[in-house]
């Protein structure tokens, strides 16, 4: 919907100031640009010719980087020029995608001093880690979550999982290259390295120059089960979780219970508060119910796309115990095998002496499985270095 | 002064329909010098936009094509080992030694050229296509942004080569990998999507005049209905025209009168096991029907 173009204030300063709000404007709503992109828009504009619709589509090129920064260009768009009105990142609307709502929080945290920042309510907790100047503000956002993550994962047990996802982020790091790289030991030989090396022994190539394939880390994607079966071991998972992502640059984290939730970025924050703070805002309905089918077949058809290849492992915690139908789930992980990626199931109940995989879910999705084994407790996790290794 | 819609003149008269948006995107990267990211579906159309750009400026179409693994080598350039091993060989038969075989060794007459060098040492500008870009790894992409950053290619024995013209680059992706955003941000961006009806019965009369108009539009309505299915791979616009053709030389005038030939011809459409079950005849026919 549009309204009419907006009326910027007497005192703004012409049409480069203009642009240069609206780049924070699409800051501020999670794009990434820096000064270089703002630069490039000016630029942009003027080879661009007049016309709204030139504008807007010369803007758009510049502006965005991949196809969901291409299909929300036109709202954000409207709303700056077109009277839209501003999306304060303080106001989260509720039609925003989970994406957009953690840059959106990452923004409002570090911007302005003045606004409201969700990060530091948490703060005074009693366990002595917040920075001691917190305020007290907004707790309208807060009353709306039945459970609060901080209350289940306490901060020093990160640390602690930081060291057991080490660990296995360690025991699957052994896949190769098929680049081959220098190397004083290698089972080909590098003729360029050579010949360069035998012109000073007139021509003979008496020093063989050798490549070979590096090892090349795995990558990981993990999904983690947040529903009410799963409760008893979210500290244990979330602190894993949270461990793998401050270790490895490249692992992605996803939670879910009816639906999926993208939480790499919050979980890369700094400060272990904030980040649960982050989540917590995040996982709305965490504690409910879980259609593991449907959360999977939303995984695979679209952070698996661009995030899952041959060198992922992506692990799933989770009971199988799913209210959704098992085709679903079965035909979500068969999406998800498609893409040659290594699946790895982490079932808290496996170890009960009396379970069996009777879960329909579970039964449906253990054709496609790697590894199907118990874990519930961070020292689960940790004893699990040797399986997978062997990978 | 060029504005997008010179773009969109120029490259529909090499037959290829551009949307506003593409248009605009392309004519940035040529007045602006930047490179162009093109992402979207398999079969949209992204490679024939450098093929229609490279034929509506004239001049050459330089391709990369990525894969995993690629490297400099590949990629930048190589040296001509066996050349350089016998020259090694008949030179010191003639008595030359040290430096003197050392600079004969590594000059042009050795270097193989490979795409990237290439492209930026034509006498006239190119079209540089970078096709599938999220195929090939990231220390591949590292590389890449080095080159498009200044045009310039350092090769240790000869020095620095700089750029005689500056290519339009053209990346294409498929979102088999999430790129770096350092590649993305040096890059303007357009998503290609699957055009719409009338662009697409456009395409299609560019393409294929061959095709009688009631009939084109019968299959530009059914392919599109066809997209709308839940199908594992949807039809691109080349698979449309390999489907228009088909019809045409089949001598099909209209979609619903044969059936079997209806779901013959789907084999130029639907490229996987999955789909040919999912499209029964009933189905096909059901969309056929819709369309005519």
């Amino acid at each position: 919907m549009r309204g009419r173009v907006t009326r910027f204030a007497a005192r703004d300063a012409g049409p480069a100031a203009r642009v240069v709000g609206f780049m924070a404007h699409l800051r501020e709503n999670g794009f990434r640009l820096g000064i270089g992109e703002t630069e490039l828009a000016l630029a942009a504009l003027a080879a661009a010719g007049v016309g709204e619709a030139a504008v807007r589509r010369a803007l758009k090129a510049v502006a965005c980087g991949c196809a969901e920064d291409w299909a929300r260009f036109d709202a954000v768009f409207d709303a700056y020029w077109r009277n839209g009105g501003r999306v304060r990142s303080r106001a989260v609307p509720a039609g925003t995608p989970p994406a957009a709502r953690s840059a959106m929080l990452g923004e409002g945290a570090s911007g302005s001093g003045a606004a409201p920042e969700p990060g530091t309510e948490a703060v005074g907790g009693g366990d002595g880690e917040g920075d001691g100047e917190g305020r007290l503000i907004a707790t309208a956002v807060r009353n709306l979550r039945r459970k609060d993550l901080r209350e289940v994962v306490p901060p020093e047990d990160i640390r602690q999982a930081e060291a057991v996802a080490r660990a296995l982020g360690q025991a699957l790091r052994d896949r190769r290259s098929r680049r081959r790289k220098a190397a004083r030991r290698g089972a080909a030989l590098d003729l360029r390295r050579t010949i360069r090396a035998s012109v000073g022994t007139g021509g003979e190539p008496l020093r063989l120059m050798r490549r070979r394939r590096p090892e090349r880390p795995v990558k990981i994607a993990l999904l983690v089960d947040v529903s009410g079966s799963m409760l008893p071991y979210a500290r244990a998972f979330l602190a894993f979780m949270a461990g793998l992502m401050r270790r490895d640059g490249a692992a992605d984290a996803y939670l879910f219970h009816t639906r999926l939730v993208r939480v790499t970025e919050a979980l890369r924050e700094e400060d272990p508060l904030r980040m649960l703070n982050r989540i917590t805002l995040l996982a709305d309905g965490f504690g409910g119910g879980s259609r593991i089918g449907e959360a999977l077949a939303q995984f695979a058809a679209t952070h698996a796309r661009r995030f899952v290849d041959g060198r992922t492992v992506v692990m799933i915690l989770s009971d199988g115990y799913d209210s959704g139908s098992s085709d679903a789930l079965a035909g979500a992980m068969a999406r998800l095998a498609r893409r040659g990626c290594r699946i790895v199931w982490l079932n808290p109940l496996k170890g009960w002496r009396d379970y069996a995989p009777v879960a329909a879910g579970m039964a449906a999705a253990l054709p496609y499985l790697d590894l199907f084994a118990p874990a519930g407790t961070l020292d689960d996790l940790a004893g699990l270095e040797k399986e997978l290794e062997r990978l | 002064m060029a504005s997008a819609s010179t773009v969109q003149d120029g490259l529909a008269g090499q037959g290829y329909v551009a949307s506003a948006d593409l248009a605009m995107a392309l004519h940035l990267s040529l007045a602006l010098g930047r490179p162009l990211l093109l992402e979207g579906a398999a079969g949209v159309g992204k490679t024939e936009v450098a093929r229609a750009l490279a034929a509506w400026k004239r001049c050459e179409l330089i391709r990369l094509q990525c894969y995993e693994g690629l490297d400099a080598a590949q990629a930048i350039y190589e040296w001509n080992y066996q050349r350089q091993l016998l020259a090694i060989r008949a030179l010191a038969e003639a008595g030359e030694t040290g430096s003197a075989v050392e600079a004969r060794l590594f000059s042009e007459a050795y270097l193989l050229e490979r795409p990237l060098l290439r492209a930026i040492r034509q006498p006239v500008a190119p079209v540089l296509l970078i096709d599938e870009i999220d195929r090939a790894d990231e220390e591949f992409e590292a590389y890449l942004l080095e080159v498009l950053a200044d045009f310039q290619i350092t090769i240790p024995e000869m020095g620095t080569l700089r750029a005689v013209t500056r290519p339009m680059v053209i990346l294409t992706a498929n979102g088999t990998r999430d790129l770096s955003d350092a590649l993305r941000r040096r890059c303007l961006y357009a998503h290609v999507d699957y055009p719409d009806r009338a662009t697409e019965l456009a395409i299609l009369q560019a393409r294929c005049s061959q095709v009688a108009a009631d009939l084109g539009a019968q299959i530009v309505g059914f392919v599109q209905d066809l997209r709308k299915e839940a199908l594992e791979k949807k039809p691109g616009v080349a698979e449309m025209l390999d489907f228009a053709a088909a019809l045409a030389g089949l001598g099909v005038a209209d979609l619903t009168e044969d059936a079997g030939v209806l779901q013959a011809a789907l084999a130029t459409l639907l490229k996987t096991q999955a789909d040919r079950a999912a499209i029964s005849t009933e189905v096909a026919q059901r969309l056929a029907g819709r369309a005519a």
